[in-house]
């Protein structure tokens, strides 16, 4: 199968990579927020300690 | 798995097992979708009657299947709050709660993407089961609006335990809706007692998806719940000690 058809997706490409693409994006943004926010919670504990 | 539970009622521990446990459920997860995503839309036949758009399935059932999923952690995880008042069972229901309503989304986006082309329309006010679903992604937004209401942390988890309790009603019903009554949505094809009406080269790919978005639910629940507790803990002795 080439790739042409692939993404063509027998007409429905437009529902089918939409779908897929949402997905991708809504699961990957859940996976990186936290591990952003604990990065930061880190950095901010650390400094409130060390000015003590 | 007592003695581990157990165990996981120390902030501490759970704090370090999550640290530990992420990257393990994250790449195993991240694995098996990249096979079931190859399967699903490469090596699946296309469905006799709706031809490739049938593939929206691998993203719109597991999908479909982690909202209930995660409801139930989230009302199991409330209803532990509520009887024995631990910290790690509250931390667990509130870093659930916005994984609930993210795929719920999903699971309603990809529906209506998926409708769109079969049934002719975005959406139906009328079905019961995307109305169930409706109500399901409002009990999840329900559950982070009270959370973020109430002030005290353990008032909040005891209130946010309740709503959860009371919403579990609406599982049997969105998974029942299309038996109960007449619906656009098509009746359930593999949790049949009878044999699945699906094909073997279909249905690999699609138990694939959805065991990797719940390694995946787990890793992303993790990594919230780091989160969590040094942020509530972090005047503690062990979280000092931890980051320097």
């Amino acid at each position: 199968m080439d790739m042409q058809t692939f993404l063509h997706m027998g007409g429905y490409a437009l529902y089918v990579w939409s779908s897929f693409g949402i997905a991708a994006v809504v699961l990957v943004l859940n996976f990186i927020s936290p591990i952003i926010r604990h990065r930061n919670l880190v950095k901010q504990i650390r400094k409130k300690h060390t000015r003590k | 798995m007592w003695k581990f539970i157990t165990y996981l009622q120390s902030a501490q521990n759970f704090y370090q097992f999550s640290g530990k446990a992420i990257p393990w459920l994250g790449w195993t997860a991240l694995i098996i979708i990249l096979f079931s995503l190859y399967g699903g839309l490469v090596t699946a036949p296309a469905d006799y009657q709706q031809g490739d758009a049938f593939r929206i399935i691998y993203v719109h059932v597991p999908a479909a299947w982690m909202s209930l999923f995660i409801y139930m952690v989230m009302a199991s995880a409330g209803f532990i709050t509520l009887i024995w008042r631990t910290y790690s069972s509250e931390v667990v229901a509130a870093a659930a709660a916005p994984l609930g309503a993210s795929f719920t989304f999903l699971a309603l986006v990809t529906g209506s993407l998926w409708g769109k082309p079969m049934w002719g329309t975005w959406w139906e006010w009328s079905d019961s089961r995307l109305m169930s679903e409706l109500i399901l992604l409002f009990l999840y937004l329900g559950f982070m609006a009270l959370q973020t209401a109430i002030e005290d942390r353990k008032t909040a988890a005891r209130a946010c335990a309740v709503l959860a309790l009371v919403g579990v009603v609406n599982i049997p019903i969105i998974h029942y809706s299309v038996e109960w009554w007449n619906t656009l949505h098509q009746g359930p094809t593999v949790t049949k007692f009878d044999k699945p009406s699906i094909h073997i080269d279909m249905l690999i790919p699609l138990l694939g998806m959805a065991i990797g978005f719940t390694l995946y639910f787990f890793s992303a629940l993790l990594a919230r719940v780091r989160c969590e507790i040094i942020s509530n803990k972090q005047h503690t002795d062990w979280v000092k000690r931890e980051l320097t």
